[in-house]
């Protein structure tokens, strides 16, 4: 352990401020790519399930072509 | 070695096989980049010179890598969909682009915070920050061309040969502004370019850089099984996987 | 004997008529070069306009900064590069534009010469009518800045060479957009961070002239750039050119 306390810890023999907020914005977009990647995904799989019910519920015989592109990247 | 490229090409086949590889991936990189930042921030002892804003070599260095690295896949992942047509190529391409440009700018904003208790300012003509400011402009360039088509194909090919332009660069680049920096600011020290790390400091950045890789190929993984779905959502396995789903 | 047939010799005929003629690629070359150099010099606008923007954009400097020589000569080696840089920058957009619009582009890539050639052709002409006019120039411009003595040659032969890989560079931006109806700003998007290198040492060759130092290494460095540029960009731009004919 490099620290003898936590506030030493925390203050960073007074660099505290730039360690903290290089790790915080790091850490936030980390987590937000992967927040993005799931949302994204989610919603894919949802639209597709909707869309998979609404065929159904049409007859699974009527092939839809009609949709091209529906989920077409925003 | 054939066969197997061939069935790397095949959507369903990636689909599949990224599936089982992805968790592996999510939990190496969760557990080595918590390893590394609390190794790295409360083990690893202070700089003698630069005290405890040393630290931020944690982030910086492997975001820096990071960057670098990942324009080279996507310049690789565009040469292999120009030579073989494999769509899943332009598919992780066109996934790696956001993901680069981001740790790019993590790069550059961890490299500014780093100067401030260093150099005294948040910017400086820095060598490394020079080229790593080129760097995101690439990444712009790509993304942009990628967007200004409206057929998908001519944006996949037209970004491949971006990538790959761009890759034969980036070491031309970053030679020229080492050599650029060297000419007008001799005297001042780089703040990552030490002479020996001892090891207790050099293995956190370890971890850390590897924890960095597999997160990238874990949100590639993930985000080109998404692409995959966008694309071939018309395709008859992937109504089945919804339907499944279900 | 085969050849006394009348048929035959009527066959080997028609093919003559048709093969190509004789040294295809270098006819192609040639006609390629002077074709873009008439269809050039009958639009004069387009091969002055550059070098008013050089000049103009020269001139603002001096206002917006302060006419005092000694900082005017301290920053001018970087602002005649910059400057003439973003001159052949704005001339990219016209290097295909108008032959993709009249679709003679398209017969270029139809034609069965190989394609890099033709369009290392077209880049030569590009160059010859803004890179190197941008050269002679500078020098005048220089005087302006009151850019130091000594440096004028090294000036205008940095400029010569280094616009030389700007136009091979550019030319792959160039024909990436071609087919975008808004391409002007996303060339200069694409293109601006790959011309970093030349613009080092192109203005460290003009600065290195300044302090009396050898020049040779810059201009060694310049002429390597434009090397590996003769070598990559032509497939580069013929590629990019499939791609945005066909797409």
């Amino acid at each position: 352990m490099a620290f003898e306390s936590l506030s030493a810890f925390l203050a960073m023999g007074g660099h505290g401020p730039y360690v903290w907020a290089a790790y915080g914005a790091t850490a936030a977009l980390l987590l937000g790519v992967t927040l993005h990647a799931r949302a994204e995904r989610r919603a894919l799989l949802r639209d597709l399930r909707r869309r998979a019910r609404r065929e159904q519920r049409r007859g699974a015989s009527t092939p839809d072509s009609h949709q091209e592109g529906h989920a077409r990247e925003s | 070695m054939w066969a197997f490229i061939h069935k790397l090409g095949s959507p369903k086949w990636f689909y599949g096989i990224s599936a089982r590889l992805s968790p592996w991936f999510w939990a190496a990189a969760a557990l080595l980049i918590v390893v590394g930042s609390v190794w790295g921030l409360a083990f690893a002892p202070a700089d003698y010179q630069q005290g405890n804003s040393f630290r931020i070599i944690y982030v910086h260095v492997p975001a820096a890598f990071l960057a670098q690295s990942i324009f080279v896949s996507m310049a690789i992942a565009g040469f292999v969909f120009m030579v073989w047509k494999i769509k899943v190529a332009d598919m992780a391409a066109a996934m790696m682009a956001p993901l680069g440009a981001a740790m790019t700018f993590v790069a550059l904003f961890s490299g500014a915070v780093w100067g401030v208790p260093t150099w005294g300012t948040w910017w400086m003509w820095d060598a490394r920050l020079t080229s790593m400011l080129i760097l995101l402009f690439l990444y712009f360039g790509v993304i942009a061309l990628r967007g200004a088509f409206s057929s998908r194909d001519s944006a996949s090919r037209a970004a491949s040969v971006l990538a790959m332009v761009g890759v034969i660069n980036i070491p031309i680049i970053k030679y020229s502004v080492d050599w650029w920096y060297t000419l007008h600011q001799p005297a001042t020290f780089s703040v990552t370019s030490r002479p020996a790390m001892p090891v207790e400091m050099w293995v956190p950045l370890l971890i850390m850089v590897l924890g960095f890789y597999c997160f990238f190929i874990a949100v590639t993984l993930m985000r080109t099984r998404s692409e995959i779905l966008r694309r071939e959502s018309n395709k008859r396995w992937v109504r089945e996987l919804a339907g499944e789903v279900t | 004997m085969p050849n006394s047939d009348p048929h035959l010799v009527q066959q080997a005929d028609a093919v003559r008529l048709f093969r190509e003629p004789e040294g295809g690629a270098g006819v192609a070359i040639r006609a390629t070069l002077k074709r873009d150099l008439v269809l050039l010099m009958r639009r004069r606008s387009e091969v002055l306009n550059p070098l008013v923007f050089f000049a103009l954009v020269i001139t603002l400097f001096p206002i917006g900064i302060s006419p005092d020589p000694e900082l005017l000569a301290t920053i001018a080696p970087g602002l005649l590069w910059v400057a003439a840089l973003l001159a052949a920058l704005l001339s990219l957009d016209s290097l295909f534009r108008s032959d993709y619009e009249d679709g003679s582009l398209e017969q270029l890539l139809l034609s069965p010469q190989p394609l890099p050639a033709l369009v290392l052709a077209k880049v030569a002409v590009h160059w010859l009518l803004t890179g190197l006019p941008l050269a002679l120039m500078a020098p005048i411009l220089g005087i302006m800045l009151a850019l130091p003595a000594g440096s004028y040659a090294v000036l205008a032969l940095s400029l010569a060479l280094g616009s030389a890989s700007l136009s091979l560079i550019g030319a792959i931006g160039a024909a990436l957009t071609v087919g975008l109806s808004r391409g002007g700003v996303l060339l200069s998007l694409l293109v601006l961070p790959l011309y970093i290198p030349v613009l080092i040492f192109g203005a460290g060759a003009v600065q290195a002239a300044i302090f009396g130092e050898g020049v040779a290494a810059h201009l060694a460095i310049l002429g390597a750039l434009l090397a590996v540029a003769l070598i990559l960009a032509p497939w580069a731009i013929a590629a990019s050119l499939r791609i945005s004919i066909n797409g």
